[in-house]
């Protein structure tokens, strides 16, 4: 089968199989990602990110059913851990999305870290392609938990909501460096719990103190996402968002700040692979260990030479 | 290229409620360096089906204690199959009596585990069986 042209004529097996092959790293991915490439760029990406139990998937099914009554078709792609030990993952996020699963509009992903630390796996930013080409309007990037500073989701959004609850800390959790500088939106989720109105406060005073400095002061809204609460004002505020940094020609800068961090990350891979190529796994590395420790050569001059050889092919 | 990584669908058919043997099952197959994606209670075959294909599984690992499997597996093959998807490894677990165990595995389960199986034994099933 051809794999990009079933995509693009709707197939979600063909779809599914992409997001493997991009996963895996499998030979035929950056074939497929050149074909898909032209086809991307029409999606809105709005990044979900928090501490862990905080409702960040609960709130992810929220909004992405409020997208759908918008008439928007949605992708979902959901970052869990992958064990550093084992290698292995629970993929949960799909427990909260249930309702979504039989709704043709909808297109959920599960992924694990596979060893990648800023709260995305290394893969994400092009999954969202995948399924920015398949034809989705609105995508949604459900990080891990993330604890302070995990903020890769910036450099893979457009939009970024930060989703926090009531009783994580006192209030200079509020100011330290990290993921609340990342917001543009801030959800307090499971604000009818203690806390909540403390938690608003120390947020508006923490923003607050950046008023100055910013055309775009982020909102924060209060909200129940188990019953719904908040979600439509949620919303409200995401796209206001969204159409502030259009206006402004926000987006753009971060769309080309994202684009020239995706060039420079693909060349380092691909140097990467041809290290492992031709260096590791012909054992000449082994070779070069063995000169240093015998003292017959420094890492330094090694590199030197490796990399005047890599240059003139 | 990076190694081919086993993802594993663990889901419960059926309206019973427990979960216990899925989510051990599910933490010896994240252990073996799976991944696990788990879909919680009360999932339609239909429901069943989709998240494979969305989720590209290799594996679809159904418990069921209700003694509604004599149904519901055989469906959920059927609806994984017509997706399109015909090289996954179906199998099923719980509470089911020996005597059923012929019909389901002419349905298309490969292999079927009763209580008292060893997750070592499921994971080695899941290792040889794999496409």
């Amino acid at each position: 089968m051809d794999i990009v042209k079933d995509l693009l004529n709707g197939s979600k097996l063909a779809l599914s199989r992409t997001i493997t092959a991009i996963e895996n790293e499998y030979e035929e991915a950056s074939s497929i990602m050149r074909e898909l490439y032209p086809h991307t760029g029409h999606a809105f990406v709005l990044g979900i990110t928090g501490p862990p139990g905080a409702g960040k998937s609960t709130m992810t099914d929220k909004l992405a059913r409020a997208y759908r009554n918008m008439g928007k078709t949605v992708g979902i792609i959901a970052v869990d851990p992958t064990s550093p030990f084992s290698g292995g993952a629970i993929l949960g996020d799909r427990i909260r999305m249930n309702s979504l699963t039989l709704d043709e509009g909808v297109f959920i992903r599960s992924m694990g870290t596979r060893g990648s630390l800023g709260g995305l796996s290394h893969k994400t930013a092009d999954a969202v392609k995948a399924l920015d080409a398949f034809g989705k309007d609105v995508i949604f990037v459900e990080t891990v938990g993330v604890g302070q500073s995990e903020v890769d989701i910036v450099k893979a959004a457009d939009t970024t909501m930060v989703v926090l609850i009531p009783g994580m800390g006192d209030d200079i959790q509020a100011i330290k460096a990290g993921i609340l500088e990342i917001g543009d939106v801030f959800a307090i989720n499971k604000a009818d719990h203690d806390g909540a109105d403390k938690l608003q406060a120390e947020l508006n005073m923490m923003l607050d103190l950046d008023g100055e400095k910013l055309d775009w002061r982020p909102p924060i809204q209060k909200v129940i996402a188990s019953q719904g609460e908040g979600i439509n004002e949620l919303v409200a505020l995401i796209e206001k968002h969204y159409a502030h940094i259009g206006a402004t020609g926000k987006l753009a800068q971060r769309r080309h700040d994202r684009t020239k961090t995706e060039l420079l990350e693909l060349l380092k891979a691909s140097i990467g692979s041809y290290i492992t190529k031709n260096i590791v796994k012909t054992g000449r590395l082994d070779n070069c260990l063995k000169d240093i420790e015998e003292h017959r050569n420094d890492p330094y001059t090694i590199v030197h030479q490796l990399m005047n050889e890599l240059l003139k092919q | 290229m990076m190694e081919k990584r086993i993802r594993v669908l663990v889901a419960k058919p059926g309206l019973d409620g427990h979960d216990r043997g899925a989510k051990v099952v599910a933490r010896a197959l994240r252990d073996a360096g799976f991944e696990v994606i788990y879909t919680g209670l009360r999932q339609t075959p239909e429901q069943i089906a989709e998240a494979a294909l969305q989720e590209d599984v290799n594996v679809v690992a159904m418990s069921i204690l209700s003694g509604a499997h004599p149904h519901l597996f055989p469906k959920v093959v059927e609806l994984v199959h017509e997706k399109g998807m015909k090289d996954v490894l179906i199998v099923g677990g719980g509470v089911i009596p020996e005597s059923d165990i012929p019909a389901l595995k002419k349905a298309g389960i490969a292999e079927v585990f009763t209580p008292g199986t060893s997750t070592g034994d499921i994971v080695d099933f899941i290792k040889a069986h794999v496409k």
